[in-house]
Formats: C-alpha cells, structure tokens, sequence
C-alpha cells in the first residue's frame, strides 16, 4: 500500500512538472515581450526599467536557464507577481483557494450522493415510468451549459422569489459571527454549489444506473439470491458495492471538469474562489496570474486523483497494487 | 448499412435525437438567408419583450439587437465550432491511438504517457488558457477544444486496435507483406470504427457545451455572434430582461441534448451487445 502511494506520488510530481514547463512555453507565447507587458502593467515602460524587470526575471538569460528559474520558483511556490493585483500570484491564490475548495466539495459531495440514489432508484424500477423519468431528467441536465444553469437558478430563487442571494460569499457588512455566519455563508453556498453539483450529478446517475443493471446479471447475484438472501440486501451490499467501482473511477476522471465548472459558476455567483479569480486574470490579460492559477488547477486534479486511487483501492479489496 | 439505418431508427433517443440535429442543421444552413436581419444592427428599442412585435419574436436585448436572429446566426457558429474541433480532435487522437496499439511496447508507453498527460489537465482551465494567450477567434477556439478532447480518441483507437491486432485476417496480411500503414488503414480502422463515431457524436456535444463557455467568459471569436456569447452578453441584465438569457440557452440545451440522443441511438445501432438493459 505504501510503496503505492509513494510510486502514485512521485508519478504526479513528475506530471506536475511537465505541466510547469508546458505553463513556462505558454507564457512565452503570450502576446509581446513579458518585460515591455510588466513595465506597461507596473506604469513605467522607459527602456532602463524595461532592462531593469529583463535582468531582474532573468529573461536576458538563454531559454533553458530561464526554464530552470522558473521550475525552481514554482517548486519554491513562487508563481511570479500580479502587477495588477499588486501581490505575489502565490498569495492570491492562497487567499481564494479555501472558497473554492468550499465550493467543489459541497458539490462533489451533492453530485454523488443525489446521483447514486437516483441512479439506483432507477436501476431498482428499470423499465417503469419512475426509470424514465429520471433518465430524461438526468439526460436534462447533462445538456445544459452550467452557466445556464446559474444563470436560471439566478432568474428562478433569487428575482422571482427572493430565497437566496444571487452573488457572494457572505452579506457585505453584515459582520456576522460564529453561528450565524456559517448560516450565511451556507445560504450563499446552496446555489452554486447544486448549479455545480447538478451536472455531474447527471453523470452519477446515468452511470449508477447502468452499471447497476450490469452487476445485476452477474453470477455472484444469482447465487445470493439462491442462498435466499433477501432483496433489499442483494442491492445494498452485493449489486451496489460492485457497481459503484466504476462511478468512483468516473469521480476521478471528472475532477478536472469540476475545477473547470467551478471557474464558470464562481464567475456567475461572484464566489472569491480561485476561479472567479481566473476570470479576472483573463480580463485584464494577467498572463502570470492566469498561468499560477492554472498550475494551482493542475496540481489538485492530480491531488484528487490521488485520493480516488486510494479510495477505489478500499472499495475493491481485489486490487493488489503491491505489484 | 441498410440494417443500421433500421436499428438506428428503431431506438427512440436516435429518432428524436436525429430530427432535432436536422433541424439545428437546417436552421444554420437556410436560417440566415430567410431571416437577414443581422444580428448586430439594431432593429428596435432595447430591452423589446419578446411575442410584442411579430418580425422581432423573440424580443431585443441590451442595445436593441434582434434576439432571434442572433439565435440563428449562433447556430452556424455552434454547431461549425462542434463539427470541426471533433474532427482535428479525431485527425489527432486516431492515428496516436493507432500507432499505441499497433506497435504496442515503448511506442505505445510513450504515446500513452502523452495522452494521460493531456487528460490530467484541467481541460477547461487549459482551453481557456489557450483560447486567451492565442487571442481569442474562431481558429483559436477549435484548436484549443481539439486540443483538449482528443485524448479519449487516442485511447478509445488504441484499446480497439489492440485487440483487433491479433485477430487472423491482420495476422494474414502481414504474412502477405502488407506495409503496416496499409495494414492499419486499410484492415485494423474500418473495423475500430463503430465505437469512434458514438464517441465522435458525444464529442461533438462536449465541443458546443466548451465553445458556449467560452463565448460566455468573453473568449468566444468577436466578429460572431454565438449562444454563449448572448448569455454573456444577457447576464448582467437578467433582472430586466430574462429574455436575452433564457432563449439562447434553451437553444444550447436542445442541441446538445439532441447529439447525446443521437449518441446513444449510434451506441444501440453501432454495438447491440453493449447496449442498455431494462427497456
């Protein structure tokens, strides 16, 4: 177990690596000489501090040193500065990183539970109405664009009804504590979190559903319902337990879309996670900011994928990954 | 052929999977040349309701742009976008998929370290990221979707390769002394081929859902107007105006709703042994 976890670990820091020269090549292509662009963005581009910002970032050295800075840097945690925001890219991403992993747990968490219910509700009733009605359902929401989604929630709880807010992480000035404010921080999570959970919670479904009905024809069912065992324990620990292995697969495959949703619904929502912050990198062209947070991106994926490893490892007591 | 077309049809999803594509299809095609509004100029009033003025049915949004006609011109650009960054996504992934399982060993452990490579990436993240550094336009914005989803192309080929490799009629030619461009192009790829179109048809899906992200992050190409880019556009006034939103994403939903039906229809057709269970 241990030996893979740590041939796991040390195969994404390898990924993560290459991911990070992948980002250096991507900054050079940015549009214009990064130092004119940062003496632009910093309000001075006479030559002297042009060659001044060159020497300082290093990029008056030939292109493989510049590379090994840079790879030191990130390694280091330092992903550059945002003349923009005026802070380290590091520190703005380590401010924003909390509300959004707030935000992709809440909703990863809502996907899968609400998805394996259904998805098992319609594998128990397949071929009946309620089947159909939750496949359409699930068919549904798997075409709609999320920022749709957001949007119409918006249109729908906010405008008509006036439930929730519509932006936000918490009431501006309302200095809530303790209680109350996670209250509040909760009523502005519903939201994004169910417009972000929605879509994957389609996916959950679908897949449930159908790997449900596979694991049903199995022979190991049929003995256990020989052996008289009643219905209700088939489903739970013989048909379910086998047939969530590849929806736990699918979790992890999916983590990189999640973080992709995310940057959508935080847009939507205002929500000050890391990708509301990616959009406002991408309006005003903060190509350092934009890539910093775009490594962040990269590396919980990888950190994700890691997890639902270990996780499928324990729902498949099978797999042997000594070897 | 014959036959196909006889499943396909017979599976419900196909059938209005196949007829909402049609009508997306014709919409893009003849829809701009029976409604020439442009859907730039300003017709009438802003913020028009829609259903109050027959030849603006749809309403007007923020500057008096026709709603309607924007839907129709945002069909051509969906569904070109969906279309051409599946193909250079198949143009990429098949022949990677391909020379992986053909040639199996370092060949394949390399070609498939790319490939996870690219699907460890947070594709949207990425697809954004290029999108923005190669300035967004129509060219940037299929390349960075191929960019992104050809990976379950390449490896979808290379596990239908891989088993089709050992089969009699391959192992035939290459005793004839077929070259091994001729074996895989002309024995192994028509016969991987089924499971590679259903994928295409979902990839295609994917692709308009991407290129309406974009669009509506403000990455989609400036000169053309797009769905994602009317709810962009839509969104900062959706408590005046629920129009301007609602209309073209209910157009995105059915398009991408209707090539996922079509999908499974092709899965029912293409593959009767996988298909699903309980109807």
């Amino acid at each position: 177990m241990l030996s893979f976890v740590a041939q796991r670990v040390a195969k994404g820091v390898i990924v993560l690596l290459a991911i990070v020269v992948l980002n250096f090549f991507l900054i050079r292509l940015a549009p214009g000489d990064p130092a004119v662009v940062m003496a632009g963005e910093a309000g001075a581009s006479d030559q002297v501090f042009v060659k001044q910002l060159r020497e300082k970032f290093g990029l008056d050295k030939p292109l493989p040193e510049q590379l090994f800075i840079y790879v030191k840097g990130v390694v280091s945690l330092d992903l550059g500065f945002s003349f923009r925001q005026q802070a380290p890219v590091a520190k703005l991403i380590g401010e924003r990183l909390p509300a959004t992993l707030l935000l992709t747990l809440t909703a990863f968490a809502i996907s899968l539970a609400l998805g394996i219910l259904f998805g098992t509700f319609a594998a128990r009733f397949a071929g009946t109405f309620l089947d159909t009605g939750i496949t359409i359902f699930a068919l549904i929401f798997y075409a709609m664009p999320i920022f749709w989604v957001a949007l119409m929630g918006i249109l729908l709880f906010s405008v008509t009804f006036d439930w929730l807010p519509s932006f936000g992480y918490e009431t501006v000035g309302a200095n809530l504590t303790g209680l109350a404010h996670a209250v509040d921080v909760a009523k502005h999570l519903i939201m994004p979190a169910m417009t972000l959970g929605l879509f994957f919670m389609a996916t959950y479904t679908r897949m449930t559903r159908a790997s449900m009905l596979e694991v049903k024809r199995l022979d190991f069912v049929k003995t256990a319902r020989a052996k008289g065992l009643s219905d209700a324990v088939i489903q739970r620990r013989h048909v379910l337990r086998n047939a969530l292995l590849p929806v736990v697969t699918l979790a992890g495959v999916h983590s990189g879309t999640l973080i992709g949703g995310a940057v959508i619904t935080e847009t939507v929502f205002a929500w000050p996670g890391i990708g509301r912050l990616m959009y406002d990198a991408l309006l005003q062209r903060d190509y350092n900011l934009l890539l910093g947070v775009f490594v962040i991106c990269s590396a919980m994926v990888l950190i994700f994928n890691l997890i639902t490893d270990l996780v499928y490892r324990l729902v498949d007591p099978r797999i042997e990954y000594a070897s | 052929m014959k036959q196909f077309w006889k499943s396909m049809l017979k599976s419900p999803s196909g059938v209005i999977g196949l007829v909402i594509l049609l009508f997306a299809i014709s919409v893009a095609v003849f829809g701009p040349m029976l409604f020439p509004n442009s859907p730039w100029r300003m017709v009438q009033r802003p913020f028009l309701p829609p259903f109050t003025l027959s030849n603006v049915p749809l309403g007007t949004d923020a500057l008096g742009r026709d709603v309607f006609a924007g839907m129709i011109f945002g069909a051509r650009v969906s569904l070109l976008v969906g279309l051409v960054s599946t193909l250079v996504a198949l143009v990429v992934g098949v022949p990677i998929g391909a020379m992986a399982g053909y040639f199996g060993g370092k060949v394949d452990d390399a070609l498939m370290r790319f490939t996870e490579f690219f699907q460890t990436i947070p594709s949207f993240a990425l697809a954004i990221v290029l999108v923005a550094i190669l300035q967004p336009s129509i060219y940037s914005i299929v390349a960075s979707i191929a960019v992104v989803s050809w990976p379950p192309v390449a490896r979808l080929v290379r596990g239908e390769v891989l088993s089709l490799r050992t089969r009699e009629y391959v192992q035939a030619a290459v005793v004839t002394g077929q070259s091994n461009s001729w074996i895989i192009l002309r024995e192994i790829l028509p016969n991987a081929l089924s499971p590679v179109i259903v994928l295409a048809s979902l990839m295609v899906a994917t692709a308009i859902l991407l290129e309406s992200s974009l669009s509506f992050l403000g990455l989609g190409d400036p000169n053309l107007i797009s769905w994602g880019y009317m709810v962009g556009a839509g969104r900062t006034v959706i408590r005046q105006a629920w129009w301007i939103t609602v209309f073209p994403g209910v157009a995105i939903l059915i398009s991408v709703l209707g090539l996922n039906l079509i999908g499974e229809g092709l899965n029912d057709a293409l593959n009767p042994r996988l298909s699903r269970e309980g109807r």
